[in-house]
C-alpha cells in the first residue's frame, strides 16, 4: 500500500458544517469570558488560521467581510467612548468640549476629558466583540450556513427552508435596491432624501415579492412539501414539541453564559430541553419523505473538532477559576496584560482541526480532473 | 401524454377567460412550440400542464387537465413533480440550493428518492447536459446558458416524462441558446421526453418543432404541423416570412431547407444592387477615447473607443457579459469612468446632476418597470401631453387606471419609453428591448426607432436580437470580454460570423441582404 493512498476516510473531504460551527462558536464564547487582548488576540489568530488552512470556496470572501466588520465595530466602541464615555480619572490625553444636557439625561453626558485609562477599556471591549463577530465569521468562512442548515433533522426541514430562503431574499433586495436607484436616476429623480428612499422602496418590495413567489412556485413544481402517511395532527405536536425543546435549550445556554445566574437553573433546562427536542425530532423524522444528496458524515474528525473547540472554551474558563483576575486587564491602574496558561493550552488545542482535518475538496477541482465514469455504467 | 378537455382558465377580477375551451392532446415524445401574442395566455397554458395554475396562480379552471393519467385538480404541482418537470423564464428566480450538483438533486430529495439512485441521476443529467465539469461551481458563477442548463436539469433528476419550458432562450445570447437547444434536441431523440416550449424567438426554435400550438388573443387556441401553422402565422420568423415571399413550397422552416429552396432567388437578386444606405459623416454627440469602468475586482471595460452620430442607430452586440450594460451605464454616468474619457453633447455625464443629464440622453434599463414608481400608468405619465401622446402611438388603447407591474411586457417598454423620450433628448440607449416581443410589436419598435433617429437622434440598442440588430441598424459595435472587437456597418459585421449572422443572410449569403424587407424593396424595385 502506498502512501498517496490510506484508507478511504483520508480521502479530502469537506468537514460536516455542524462540527466547524460548534469549534467557531466555543472560540466565540470563550471570547465572551474574557477582555484579555492578548488572548483575544490569540483567538483571533486561532480563527483566522483555521480559516485559512481549511476555508470553503467564498470563505475568504466571506471572512474579509467580517473582519472589515469587526474593524467596523471597534471604531464605533472607540467613537462612542469618546463622544458619551463617562468621565473617569486618569490621564487626560485631550478635553473635548463639553454640551451640558438637562437634568433629565443624568448620567448622559457629551464630550468632555478622553483618558488613556477609558480608550484602553473600551478598545479591549471593542476587541471582545470584534472577536465575537470574527468567530462567526469564521464559521461562515469554513462552511456555510446552508450547508448547516442542510444537515437539519427531517422534523426541523421545513424551518431550514424557510431560512435558507430568508437568506437569500436579503441579497436579493438589496441588489434590488441598487438597480430600482439606479432607474430613478434615469428619470432624473434624485434619490437621496425620504421621497428618495420611498420611490424605491415600493418597486423593490413588489420585486421581491414577485422573486419570492416564483421561487415558491419554482420549489412546489419540484416535489417541496410532499408529505408522508402521517397525520396533520401528529406532526403539528412534533414541530411544537421541537420548538419549545430548542427554546428550552437556548434558555439554558444564556443561563449557562450569564455569569450572573447560577448553574443550577441552568443545567435541568439544558438536559430537559435536549431530551423533548430530540425525541420530538426523531418521532417527526418519520413524516418526511425527504432524504438527503450526499449527507454530511460525522466521524472521528468531527468528534476531534468540536473538541479542539471545547478545548479552548475550558481552557480560558478554567484560567479563570485557576488564576482569578489573568481574564481581565487591569486599566486602573494600567497594567500589562497576563498570558495564563490553561487559556494557552486550550487554545493550542484550538488549532489542532486545522491540521487534523482533511482539506475540502476544491470546488472548480473538477475542472482540473480527468472526468469520472458513470457510477451506473459499471453494473 | 397531456389531455386538456374543454379547459378555460379565467383569473381572479378579469374580465374574460385567459384561455377559452381548449382540447388539446399532446402525444409522448413531441416537441411542442406554443406560440401566440406577447400576454395572449402561452405561460397560463404551460403552468395548467403541472397544475401552477390554478393552485399557485389562483383562478378558476373548468375542465380537466391530466398528465399521464393524472388530474390537476386533485393533484398539485408537487405531486406531478415526478412526472411533469416545470421550468420558468428566469432560471436564477428559481434556484434553491448553491452549487449545481446540489441543484440538480433537489427535487429528487423532496421526493425522496434513494441516495444511490440520485448519485446516479446526478451523474447521468450531468452528462447529458453537458455540465460534468462545472458540477462544484456556485450557480451565480455560471452563465446564462449554464444556469438554463442547470435549471432545466434540475428537474429533469426527478425523471419527469413531460419537460415545460417558459422562453428558455429569450435571454439568451446566440451562442448560449444553441447550447441549450441543442441540449433539448438531444433529450427529445435520445430519452424520447415530451417537451412543450413557449419561445418569442421564432427563429431559434421554429425548426426543431413537432407540433405548433397557436394561442390566439381570443383565449382559444389550434394545434397544427409546423408548415401548415407557419403558413399564415401573424408571429413568423424571417425565414418564414421569405419563404411566404418567394412563395416556396412546401415552406421552409430552417436555414438549411430555404437555402435548398433560395437558388433562383439569389440569382435574381444577384443582378440587382443592393440599396444601400449612405450616411454622410456628422460629428459624434457621444464619444468614449479609452474609458476603463471597474467595479471592484471586476473590470467590465477596457479601454473602449466609441463614438457615435446624431441620425444613427448602432447596435451594441456580444455575449452576456461582455459588458454591453456597463457602456450604456457609463453613458449615462451612473458611475465615473476608471479611466478614460467618457463625452455626451460636450460634457462629462458622471459630473452632471441627473435632471441635467437626462436632457441629453435618456435610458431604457433592461427591466423597463425599474423606472415606474406610481400605481397607475396614468400617475405615471403624469401632466405631460408628449408622453402620453407617444405611448399611444406605441403601445394604443392601454388603460391608464391600470397598475404599470400589471402590463404586458410589449407595454411595460412603451410606458418606459414613453416616459424617457419626453425630454426628447438627443441621444436614447436601449437594453435588450425585445425581450418578451413578438414580431409585430419588435416591428413597432423598429419603425418608431427609425423615425426618432430621422429626426436627428442618435440611438443605441444593446441586444442579443440579430435580426433587430439586422432591421434597425445602421452600424454594428461587438463588444467581447470589455473590449471593443467589431465595429462597421450592420451588413459587414453580422455576416462576419455565422453566430450573429440574421436568417436572411445565412440563406442568401454571399450576397449582402439581411432582411425581408430589404429583400422586398429590393424585388420591388427591379419589378418597375
Amino acid at each position: 500500500m502506498s502512501n498517496a493512498y490510506s484508507g478511504p476516510r483520508r480521502h479530502p473531504r469537506a468537514l460536516h458544517a455542524g462540527a466547524w460551527w460548534a469549534w467557531a462558536l466555543a472560540l466565540g464564547t470563550a471570547a465572551t469570558r474574557t477582555t484579555n487582548p492578548l488572548l483575544l488576540g490569540l483567538l483571533l489568530g486561532v480563527a483566522a488560521f483555521a480559516v485559512a488552512a481549511r476555508r470553503s470556496s467564498h470563505g475568504g470572501r466571506t471572512f474579509a467581510f467580517f473582519l472589515r466588520l469587526g474593524l467596523v465595530v471597534l471604531a464605533i466602541r472607540l467613537v462612542f467612548e469618546v463622544v458619551f464615555g463617562n468621565e473617569l480619572p486618569g490621564t487626560v490625553i485631550v478635553r473635548l468640549p463639553s454640551v451640558p444636557l438637562p437634568s433629565v439625561f443624568a448620567g448622559l453626558r457629551i464630550g468632555g476629558a478622553v483618558t488613556t485609562q477609558s480608550l484602553l477599556g473600551a478598545t479591549y471591549n471593542g476587541l471582545q466583540l470584534a472577536t465575537l463577530l470574527i468567530c462567526v465569521g469564521a464559521a461562515n468562512a469554513l462552511a456555510s450556513p446552508r450547508r448547516l442548515l442542510r444537515s437539519l433533522p427531517g422534523a426541523l426541514y421545513e424551518v431550514g427552508i424557510a431560512v435558507t430562503v430568508a437568506m437569500s431574499f436579503a441579497p436579493q433586495l438589496v441588489h434590488a435596491a441598487v438597480r430600482v436607484r439606479r432607474a430613478q436616476r434615469l428619470r432624473g429623480f434624485s434619490s437621496s432624501g425620504l421621497r428618495g428612499w420611498l420611490r424605491v422602496a415600493l418597486p423593490v418590495l413588489q420585486d421581491g415579492l414577485e422573486s419570492s413567489i416564483e421561487l415558491a412556485a419554482a420549489m412546489d413544481s419540484r416535489g417541496f412539501g410532499r408529505r408522508g402517511p402521517v397525520s396533520a395532527l401528529r406532526r403539528r405536536i412534533t414541530t411544537a414539541s421541537v420548538l419549545v425543546g430548542l427554546l428550552a435549550v437556548a434558555c439554558a445556554m444564556y443561563g449557562l453564559l450569564d455569569t450572573g445566574s447560577p448553574a443550577v437553573v441552568g443545567v435541568p433546562l439544558l438536559v430537559g430541553g435536549a431530551l423533548v427536542a430530540g425525541a420530538a425530532v426523531l418521532l417527526g423524522g418519520r413524516a418526511v419523505v425527504r432524504t438527503k444528496y450526499r449527507p454530511d458524515r460525522w466521524r472521528a474528525a468531527e468528534w476531534v473538532t468540536v473538541a479542539a473547540g471545547a478545548a479552548a472554551l475550558a481552557g480560558v474558563v478554567l484560567a479563570g477559576v485557576w488564576q482569578p483576575g489573568s481574564l481581565q486587564t487591569n486599566t486602573y491602574p494600567i497594567a500589562a496584560p497576563q498570558l495564563p496558561w490553561p487559556a494557552l493550552a486550550g487554545l493550542a488545542l484550538a488549532l489542532l482541526p486545522a491540521f487534523l482535518t482533511t482539506r475540502a475538496p476544491l470546488r472548480n477541482a473538477a475542472s482540473r480532473i480527468p472526468e469520472r465514469p458513470l457510477v451506473g455504467a459499471s453494473r | 401524454m397531456i389531455r386538456f378537455e374543454q379547459v378555460t382558465v379565467t383569473y381572479a377580477g378579469a374580465p374574460k377567460p385567459t384561455l377559452r375551451n381548449v382540447d388539446l392532446t399532446i402525444p409522448e415524445g413531441e416537441l411542442v412550440l406554443v406560440i401566440g401574442r406577447t400576454g395572449a395566455g402561452k405561460s397560463t397554458l404551460l403552468k395548467a400542464i403541472n397544475g401552477l395554475v390554478p393552485h399557485f396562480t389562483g383562478g378558476t379552471l373548468a375542465g380537466r387537465v391530466s398528465v399521464d393519467g393524472r388530474d390537476t385538480r386533485t393533484h398539485p404541482p408537487r405531486e406531478l413533480a415526478d412526472v411533469v418537470g416545470y421550468v420558468g423564464q428566469d432560471p436564477l428566480a428559481g434556484f434553491v440550493t448553491d452549487t449545481v450538483e446540489e441543484e440538480l438533486a433537489y427535487a429528487m430529495e423532496s421526493l425522496g428518492f434513494e441516495t444511490s439512485v440520485m448519485r446516479r441521476r446526478v451523474e447521468e443529467i450531468l452528462d447529458s447536459l453537458g455540465l460534468t465539469t462545472l458540477r462544484d461551481r456556485p450557480l451565480l458563477d455560471l452563465s446564462s446558458g449554464q444556469q438554463q442548463r442547470v435549471a432545466i436539469g434540475s428537474v429533469l433528476t426527478a425523471g419527469p416524462r413531460v419537460l415545460v419550458l417558459d422562453e428558455p432562450t429569450s435571454a439568451l445570447d446566440p451562442p448560449a441558446a444553441e447550447e441549450v437547444l441543442a441540449a433539448l434536441t438531444r433529450l427529445v431523440h435520445d430519452l424520447g421526453i415530451t417537451v412543450v416550449m413557449a419561445e418569442h424567438r421564432l427563429e431559434r426554435v421554429v425548426q426543431y418543432a413537432d407540433r405548433i400550438i397557436t394561442v390566439h388573443v381570443d383565449g382559444t387556441v389550434s394545434d397544427d404541423a409546423p408548415a401548415p401553422a407557419m403558413a399564415d402565422a401573424v408571429i413568423a420568423p424571417p425565414v418564414v416570412e421569405l419563404g411566404r415571399l418567394a412563395r416556396w413550397q412546401p415552406l421552409p422552416l430552417s436555414v438549411r431547407d430555404a437555402r435548398r429552396a433560395a437558388g433562383p432567388l439569389r440569382e435574381r437578386l444577384a443582378a440587382i444592387t443592393h440599396p444601400r444606405l449612405t450616411t454622410e459623416p456628422a460629428s459624434p454627440v457621444v464619444t468614449t477615447r479609452g474609458l476603463v469602468a471597474r467595479y471592484g475586482d471586476v473590470i467590465a471595460l477596457r479601454g473602449v473607443d466609441f463614438s457615435i452620430a446624431p441620425g444613427e442607430i448602432v447596435a451594441l452586440m456580444g455575449r452576456n457579459g461582455a459588458g454591453k450594460s456597463s457602456l450604456l451605464a457609463q453613458l449615462v454616468g451612473l458611475y465615473a469612468p476608471a479611466a478614460g474619457r467618457v463625452e455626451v453633447a460636450g460634457h462629462e455625464p458622471h459630473r452632471r446632476s441627473a435632471s441635467d443629464v437626462i436632457r441629453d440622453i435618456a435610458l431604457v434599463p433592461q427591466q423597463p418597470s425599474d423606472l415606474f414608481c406610481a400605481d397607475t400608468v396614468d400617475d405615471e405619465i403624469g401632466r405631460r401631453p408628449a408622453a402620453r401622446e407617444m405611448l399611444d402611438r406605441l403601445a394604443p388603447g392601454i388603460d391608464g387606471a391600470l397598475h404599470p407591474r400589471d402590463l404586458s411586457e410589449g407595454q411595460r417598454l412603451a410606458l418606459a419609453l414613453a416616459l424617457v423620450l419626453t425630454n426628447r433628448p438627443p441621444v436614447l440607449l436601449l437594453d435588450e428591448p425585445t425581450r418578451g416581443l413578438d414580431y409585430p410589436a419588435k416591428a413597432r419598435l423598429v419603425k418608431v426607432l427609425r423615425e426618432y433617429a430621422r429626426s436627428g437622434s442618435a440611438i443605441v440598442v444593446a441586444t442579443h436580437d440579430v435580426e433587430l440588430a439586422a432591421d434597425a441598424a445602421s452600424r454594428t459595435v461587438v463588444l467581447a470580454d470589455g473590449e471593443l472587437v467589431a465595429d462597421g456597418p450592420t451588413s459587414e459585421v453580422v455576416t462576419a460570423s455565422p453566430a450573429f449572422a440574421p436568417q436572411v443572410a445565412k440563406i442568401l449569403h454571399p450576397l449582402p441582404w439581411l432582411t425581408v424587407d430589404q429583400v422586398r424593396t429590393g424585388l420591388e424595385m427591379s419589378a418597375s
